[in-house]
C-alpha cells in the first residue's frame, strides 16, 4: 500500500505558516533581558514541529534550515547561550528565510543555493561562535525513503571481514528482564520478527518460572536461545531488539561454518561461556547508536530533560482552544455565493410577481414568500461569513515591520493595535493590506520624530503608532495614527504651489490643504528615505482604498500626530442599494453614501450663468450633478427643471453633492457583478446588477462621479 | 484491525498517520497533545498509541508515564514519534513506560510494517 502524501501538503504548509508566525511573534514580544523560558519553549516547538514535518513531507531545505535553528534554540532553551538583540535579530531573520523557502517549496521549488546560503550562513555564523558551545554533530536530515534505524549495511560487511568469515547464521541468547512486557514489548513479536529473516530453531528455558506462591503474572520469566540458520547483517538482528535493549540480556553470536557442527551441539556451560564472549562482542566493537545510548542515557542525558518536563508543566496550562476548521478551496465558496446571488435574485422576481392584484389576496402565498425572503437573506448572510476573515490577518505583520524600521530608525516606537478580531472579506484583506503597510510607514518614518526632535519638543521619547480597527454601520473603519510632528496646512500649501499642483494664489482650507498629501506627484520630505520612496504612495494608497469601494480621511493636528482614516465595505460582493431612474434606465446608488433625498421647490435653485447649479439646502450650497448629462443617458432631457425630479444628496470624503435623477425607486440588497471583468471601467460606474424583473442596472460609483462634479465645477470656472 | 490512539500536535502529521493507518484497515482516534490524549485513552480501550514527544500543555512522555500507571494500559504498545534521533529522548521515553519508537522522517509503508509487527 501506498499513500500520496502530497495531500497533506496543504494542512503542513497552513500550519507551518502558523508556526513561523509563533516564532516570530514570540521573538518580538521576548523580553531579552529577561526570558521566560516557556516562551522560548513555545518557540522551539514551533521550529521543531515544521521539521518534523517538512522532513516527512520530503522538503529537505526547510528541513536542514529548520534542523540548524532547532540547535540554536535548544541552546538558548538549555541555558547554553544567552540572548540578546543581535540574535534575535538573525532568528528574526530566519523567519523570513522560512517564510521564502515555504513559499518555494508550495510550488514544490527550492531557494537557489546562494539565496539559502544567504539565510541560512547567519545561523551557521551564531553556532560556531565561542559564547555557545560547539553545535551538536550535524545529523543529516534525510528524506523519507532512508532505513529508520538510520545504520548502513556497510558496518556488517565490515564485520564479517574483520571474522575472516561470513557466518551461516546467529545464535541468539535472548533473557527479557521480568519488566519487559510491562512496556508493551511481547517477546514472542521479536522472535517472529527474527524468524523473518530466516528459519529459526527456538530453545525456550523455563527453569526461571518460580513457585506458583512468588510468581507474579505481569512479569516475563522465560528466556530463549534461538538459532537462525540463515546469514543476515547483524545490524538487521540489532533493529530487531533495538527497542528492548536495555530490557533484556542479548548475544547475538555468529555461527561460523566450520565450526557450526559441535557449536550445535554444544553443552550447555558452551553455551553460557560463549554467551559471554558475545556480551563483550556486543559491548566493544558495535558502533553508532548502541554505545551511545549506553554512555549518554544515565550520565549525562537523564537529569536535565527530567527537569525539563517538570519546570515546563506548571506553565503549560493555558491551552489554546482547538477551532474547529476545514479548508475549502476559495472557488467553491465563491460559486456558492455566486448561486446564493442568483437566488436572492429569483427571490426579488417572485416579490414583485406577487405584487400582481391576482395573488394579493392569496395569503398563505403571500406568507410563504416572506419566509422565503427572510430565508434567503439569512442564508445570504451566512454564506458571505464564510468569507470573511479577523483583520489580524493583515495586522500580523505590523509588530514585526514597526520594530524592525523602528531600530533602523534609531526611534523608539511602540505599535499598539486594536480590533484584530474584527471580520472582513477576505479580498478586502488582501487588498488593504500593501496600502496599510504603506500608511504605517509612512508614520513610523515621518510621523513619527527622531528622539532628539521629541526631546526638543517636550515629548515622551518614544512615540506610538496605534493601529485600530472596528465595525460601522456596514463598513470596516481602520484607523492609522500616530503622536508624531503632524503635518502643517501652510507647508503643505507652500510646496504644492512650488511643485505647480495648485495656482500661486489658491486659497486653501486646512482640510483642503491636507488633502493634497493625496495628489500624485507630491512628497512631504524632500529627501526620499530608503523606507518610503518618495512619496509616490499616497495617491496609490487612495486608489486603491477608492478601487474597494472605500474612502479615505487625513487629519493632522501640527505637532500632536496623523490620523488616516479608512473606510471600507465588508464585502465586495453584496451592497444595499437605493435604484433610481432616469426615463427608463434604473441605476444603483450605495445606500451608504447617502444623506438624503428631496425634491427641491423652485426657491432653492440656483442658477447661475456660468456657474453650475445649486440648491440651497438649510442655508448651505450644494452643487448639483446631472445625472444623465453625466453618464450621456440616451433619450433623456439634459435641461430639465431641478423642481421636477429628485436631488439625491450623497457624501464622499466629507464632501457632498446632488444627483438630479428623475425619480426614486426602491431600496434593495443587490449582488454586485464587476464591470472590469464582464465589459471594461468605466468612469462613475463601480459595477452592475441584475434585478429582480431579470434588466442589468448600473451601480453608480459616488467616489467618481464626484469627481466627474469636481471637473464641471472646475470646467465652469475655467469658463467664468 | 485494531484501534489506534495517534497523538500530535501537527496537524499534517497527525493527519498522515492517521489517514495511513486507517488505509492499513486500522480504527484510528485522533488527539492533539498528552492532556487531551490521556483523557481519550482512559475513557477508552486502545490496542496501541503512536504519540509525538514535544507537544505543548502536556509532551508525549509524560502521558506515557501517566497512561502507562494506568492498570488498563499495562501491557499496551505505546509508540514514540521522534525526530530526536539522539540517544536521551529515546531513553527517557524508555523509562517512562514506551514499547519503542518510530523515528521521523518515516514514510507511510515503514509505519505500517512496524505497526503490523507490534500488532502481531
Amino acid at each position: 500500500m501506498s499513500v500520496d502524501l502530497s495531500r497533506f501538503h496543504g494542512v503542513f504548509f497552513e500550519e507551518s505558516y502558523e508556526a513561523v508566525n509563533t516564532i516570530e511573534t514570540g521573538f518580538l514580544d521576548i523580553d531579552v533581558d529577561n526570558v521566560d523560558p516557556e516562551e522560548i519553549n513555545t518557540i522551539f516547538r514551533a521550529a521543531h514541529s515544521i521539521k518534523g514535518g517538512s522532513a516527512t513531507f520530503g522538503f529537505t531545505q526547510v528541513a536542514e534550515f529548520t534542523h540548524v535553528m532547532e540547535n540554536l534554540l535548544d541552546q538558548i532553551r538549555e541555558g547554553k547561550r544567552g540572548l540578546n538583540q543581535d540574535i534575535v535579530d538573525v532568528l528574526l531573520g530566519s523567519v523570513d528565510g522560512l517564510r521564502a523557502m515555504l513559499a518555494s517549496a508550495k510550488s514544490n521549488e527550492q531557494l537557489d543555493q546562494e539565496e539559502f546560503a544567504a539565510f541560512i550562513g547567519p545561523l551557521d555564523a551564531l553556532l560556531d561562535s565561542n559564547d555557545g558551545p560547539k553545535p551538536t554533530p550535524t545529523v543529516s536530515v534525510t528524506a523519507a525513503e532512508t532505513d529508520p534505524s538510520g545504520v548502513t549495511p556497510e558496518v556488517s560487511e565490515d564485520e564479517a571481514a574483520a571474522n575472516g568469515e561470513t557466518p551461516v547464521g546467529w545464535r541468539i541468547v535472548f533473557t527479557p528482564h521480568k519488566e519487559m512486557m510491562q512496556r508493551g514489548n511481547d517477546p514472542l513479536r521479536l522472535i517472529r520478527e527474527l524468524a523473518e529473516l530466516g528459519p529459526c530453531e527456538v530453545e525456550s528455558d523455563a527453569s526461571l518460572i518460580p513457585e506458583w506462591e512468588h510468581f507474579e503474572p505481569l512479569n516475563s520469566y522465560i528466556s530463549w536461545t534461538i538459532r537462525l540458520n540463515k546469514y543476515a547483517p547483524r545490524t538487521s538482528i540489532e533493529e530487531i531488539f533495538s527497542w528492548v535493549e536495555d530490557e533484556c540480556d542479548l548475544a547475538i553470536v555468529p555461527v561460523l561454518p566450520e565450526v557450526s557442527a559441535p557449536e550445535a551441539a554444544a553443552s550447555n556451560d558452551a553455551a553460557a561461556e560463549s554467551v559471554m564472549r558475545g556480551q563483550q562482542n556486543v559491548a566493544t566493537p558495535v558502533p553508532a547508536g548502541r554505545t551511545e545510548a549506553e554512555n549518554s542515557s544515565p550520565a549525562e542525558a537523564s537529569p536535565s530533560p527530567a527537569e525539563k518536563v517538570t519546570k515546563a508543566k506548571p506553565k503549560a496550562s493555558s491551552a489554546p482552544a482547538e477551532s474547529q476548521s476545514i479548508r475549502v478551496d476559495l472557488l467553491k465558496v465563491d460559486s456558492l455565493i455566486n448561486m446564493v446571488g442568483e437566488l436572492v435574485i429569483t427571490q426579488s422576481m417572485l416579490n414583485m410577481l406577487s405584487e400582481d392584484e391576482d395573488l394579493q389576496g392569496n395569503e398563505r402565498l403571500q406568507q410563504g414568500l416572506l419566509q422565503l425572503h427572510r430565508q434567503t437573506r439569512a442564508l445570504q448572510e451566512g454564506v458571505m461569513q464564510i468569507r470573511m476573515l479577523p483583520i489580524s490577518f493583515c495586522f500580523n505583520r505590523f509588530p514585526r515591520m514597526v520594530r524592525d524600521l523602528s531600530r533602523q530608525l534609531s526611534k523608539d516606537i511602540e505599535l499598539v493595535m486594536s480590533g484584530e478580531n474584527t471580520e472582513v472579506d477576505k479580498t478586502v484583506i488582501e487588498k488593504i493590506t500593501d496600502p496599510l503597510v504603506h500608511l504605517v510607514r509612512n508614520s513610523v518614518d515621518h510621523g513619527i520624530e527622531t528622539l532628539d526632535e521629541r526631546r526638543a519638543a517636550g515629548k515622551s521619547e518614544n512615540g506610538t503608532v496605534y493601529l485600530r480597527a472596528y465595525h460601522q454601520v456596514g463598513n470596516i473603519i481602520i484607523e492609522v495614527e500616530d503622536d508624531g510632528k503632524g503635518m502643517d496646512p501652510d507647508a503643505l500649501t507652500a510646496k504644492a504651489k512650488r511643485k505647480g499642483l495648485i495656482t500661486e494664489d489658491a486659497i486653501l482650507t486646512d482640510a483642503q490643504a491636507l488633502d493634497l498629501v493625496f495628489l500624485p506627484g507630491f512628497s512631504t520630505k524632500e529627501e526620499a528615505s530608503d523606507l518610503s520612496g518618495r512619496g509616490v504612495g499616497m495617491d496609490v494608497v487612495k486608489r486603491n482604498v477608492q478601487a474597494l469601494g472605500g474612502s479615505i480621511v487625513l487629519e493632522s493636528e501640527l505637532g500632536q500626530g496623523t490620523r488616516f482614516t479608512i473606510r471600507l465595505p465588508l464585502t465586495l460582493a453584496i451592497m444595499d442599494g437605493q435604484l433610481v431612474a432616469i426615463e427608463d434606465e434604473v441605476y444603483v446608488v450605495p445606500l451608504v453614501s447617502i444623506i438624503e433625498s428631496l425634491q427641491p421647490y423652485q426657491d432653492m435653485v440656483n442658477k447661475v450663468v456660468g456657474l453650475q447649479e445649486t440648491i440651497k439646502l438649510r442655508g448651505q450650497y450644494l452643487p448639483v450633478l446631472r445625472l444623465a448629462e453625466a453618464l450621456q443617458a440616451p433619450g433623456a432631457d439634459y435641461q430639465k427643471p431641478l423642481t421636477e425630479g429628485i436631488v439625491v444628496v450623497v457624501e464622499h470624503e466629507n464632501r457632498r453633492f446632488g444627483l438630479f435623477v428623475d425619480d426614486l425607486l426602491s431600496q434593495q440588497q443587490i449582488v454586485i457583478k464587476t464591470l472590469d471583468d464582464n465589459y471594461r471601467p468605466v468612469p462613475g460606474v463601480s459595477g452592475a446588477t441584475i434585478l429582480g424583473d431579470g434588466r442589468v442596472a448600473l451601480i453608480l460609483d459616488v467616489g467618481g462621479l464626484a469627481q466627474l462634479q469636481n471637473q464641471a465645477d472646475m470646467n465652469y470656472a475655467d469658463a467664468g | 484491525m485494531a484501534k489506534i490512539l495517534a497523538v500530535d500536535d501537527s496537524a499534517s502529521m497527525r493527519q498522515m498517520v492517521s489517514f495511513t493507518l486507517k488505509g492499513a484497515g486500522h480504527q484510528v482516534d485522533e488527539a492533539s497533545n498528552g492532556q487531551e490524549a490521556l483523557t481519550k485513552a482512559k475513557g477508552d480501550r486502545y490496542d496501541l498509541i503512536i504519540t509525538d514527544v514535544n507537544m505543548p500543555v502536556m509532551d508525549g512522555i509524560t502521558f506515557i508515564r501517566n497512561l502507562r500507571a494506568e492498570s488498563a494500559y499495562k501491557f499496551t504498545p505505546m509508540l514514540m514519534l521522534t525526530t530526536e534521533s539522539g540517544a536521551d529522548k529515546k531513553a527517557e521515553g524508555k523509562a517512562a513506560g514506551a514499547t519503542g519508537w518510530i523515528v521521523k522522517p518515516f514514510n507511510p509503508d515503514q509505519l505500517v510494517a512496524t505497526i503490523k509487527k507490534v500488532l502481531g
